[in-house]
């Protein structure tokens, strides 16, 4: 039996596609920023924060890393409305990737945190700043500078693995594809054509990425 | 109505991780076995093999695994070749798993110092016979942490599989919630269980890790 390839048809569901990408971006958006914050507020804590609040935190960030994303997911999205939270998919997406990338990132950012020569915290000290401040002021910047790619792929890791809000009706690009999909019975180019785009959203967001942390980051003249 | 006791949920869920640690496994070795292969092609001599083995690794690593289920899945069977879940799932697991397999042991390999490659060139040396005798031998040493740190994401890959409907700890999840009506404790034992496979990895990897670093620091 061969098979005919046919891709025509698509152009016709180019909005559900074009609707797909955006979610997707939203979500990575949304995710990738929040997630970011929550990641550093951890790796604060972790590595400088009060002793009460480092098994909680290191608790979060352990039980979130050893567990399959797809799970967390339908905890929060099943799970959590037995406790009288009601979510809407985007909204419990949005929390699944922020919570997710927020015990990702910490890791990441407290290797970049705890590598800051020791002298750096002193020398804040020594201009009377508390350590809430030299931690704002003098450490985190260049911590973030040191791990920001591995922060990158991370993040493009949490977008390729947000192809899974589509199991909990999601309208992202997967959900597109799984639309477009029952609809025409043609699996193959359905799939082939999202994972392309996928494949080309991970390229562009390495390279936004790339492009945000130049700004963040800008070189400094004297090292 | 059945009544079902936290025993009865347990029970089923245990029963179906089999299904993960075995599809774990099988992704892990065969994976594995193609990601050394992948890892030749990628250090090799000859460019247009080189240029292979980057594309196959850029094209797994950057598109999601659940795609690469549903090609597997619905992709193949157009072509006429008949494909259960479980075919499908350990397929897209094993050639996912070797394009980042062959990509962390590519960064040990390249860890190597280059006069270990050059003196056992001076030996008289083929290329295989180098990385037989003398490269793999020190890169192994560096590559296991890391191995051992991927395959916790190895088996958090599995879950993915119950989208395509092989029937493991997630699809048996599922399952469990829709006859009992209990998402919180179910996902929640889901969870627990995903936890005490994965966790054990992670902590030894950690350790290993720590291990190697003061092997290295005493040199």
């Amino acid at each position: 039996m061969s098979y005919h390839f046919e891709f025509n048809w698509l152009l016709q569901y180019y909005p559900e596609i074009v609707k797909g990408i955006g979610i997707t971006l939203q979500l990575i958006l949304i995710g990738a920023v929040l997630g970011i914050a929550l990641g550093i507020a951890c790796a604060w804590a972790r590595a400088l924060g009060p002793a009460w609040l480092k098994p909680i935190v290191a608790a979060y960030v352990e039980l979130i890393r050893n567990t399959p994303f797809l799970i967390q997911l339908f905890f929060i999205f099943f799970g959590l409305p037995s406790l009288g939270l009601q979510l809407g998919e985007l909204q419990a997406a949005n929390i699944a990737m922020i919570v997710n990338l927020g015990a990702y990132s910490c890791e990441i950012i407290r290797a970049g945190i705890q590598s800051t020569p020791k002298g750096q915290f002193e020398a804040g000290a020594s201009l009377a700043m508390t350590p809430f401040e030299t931690f704002r002021h003098v450490v985190l910047v260049p911590s973030l500078q040191r791990i920001w790619p591995a922060l990158s792929s991370q993040v493009v890791i949490v977008m390729l693995g947000s192809s899974v809000v589509s199991q909990i009706a999601a309208e992202d690009l997967t959900f597109a594809a799984n639309f477009i999909q029952s609809r025409t019975f043609r699996a193959f180019e359905a799939y082939m054509v999202s994972t392309a785009i996928y494949l080309i959203l991970a390229i562009l967001l390495r390279q936004v990425l790339g492009i945000v942390g130049s700004f963040i980051f800008p070189r400094r003249t004297a090292r | 109505m059945t009544e079902f006791t936290l025993w009865d949920i347990l029970r089923n869920l245990l029963l179906a991780t089999r299904w993960t640690i075995v599809l774990s496994l099988v992704s892990f070795i065969g994976g594995g076995a193609v990601g050394l292969l992948l890892l030749f092609a990628r250090i090799s001599t000859r460019k247009a093999i080189r240029t292979f083995a980057r594309c196959y690794i850029e094209l797994f690593q950057g598109t999601p695994l659940l795609m690469q289920l549903f090609i597997a899945f619905f992709g193949l069977g157009l072509f006429g070749i008949d494909v259960p879940a479980w075919l499908a799932a350990g397929l897209a697991l094993i050639l996912w798993t070797a394009s980042f397999l062959a990509e962390i042991w590519r960064g040990c390999v390249e860890a190597i110092a280059k006069g270990q490659w050059e003196a056992s060139a001076s030996l008289g040396m083929g290329r295989l016979q180098q990385m037989r005798y003398v490269i793999l031998p020190q890169a192994m040493k560096i590559a296991v942490p890391p191995t051992v740190g991927f395959s916790v994401q190895v088996i958090k890959g599995t879950a993915l599989t119950s989208i395509i409907g092989f029937v493991e700890l997630s699809k048996a999840g599922t399952v469990v919630t829709n006859a009992t009506f209990l998402p919180f404790t179910v996902y929640g034992l889901v969870a627990l269980i995903y936890f005490a496979l994965c966790w054990p990895l992670s902590r030894s990897s950690q350790f290993l890790e720590r291990k190697l670093n003061v092997a290295h620091r005493n040199h």
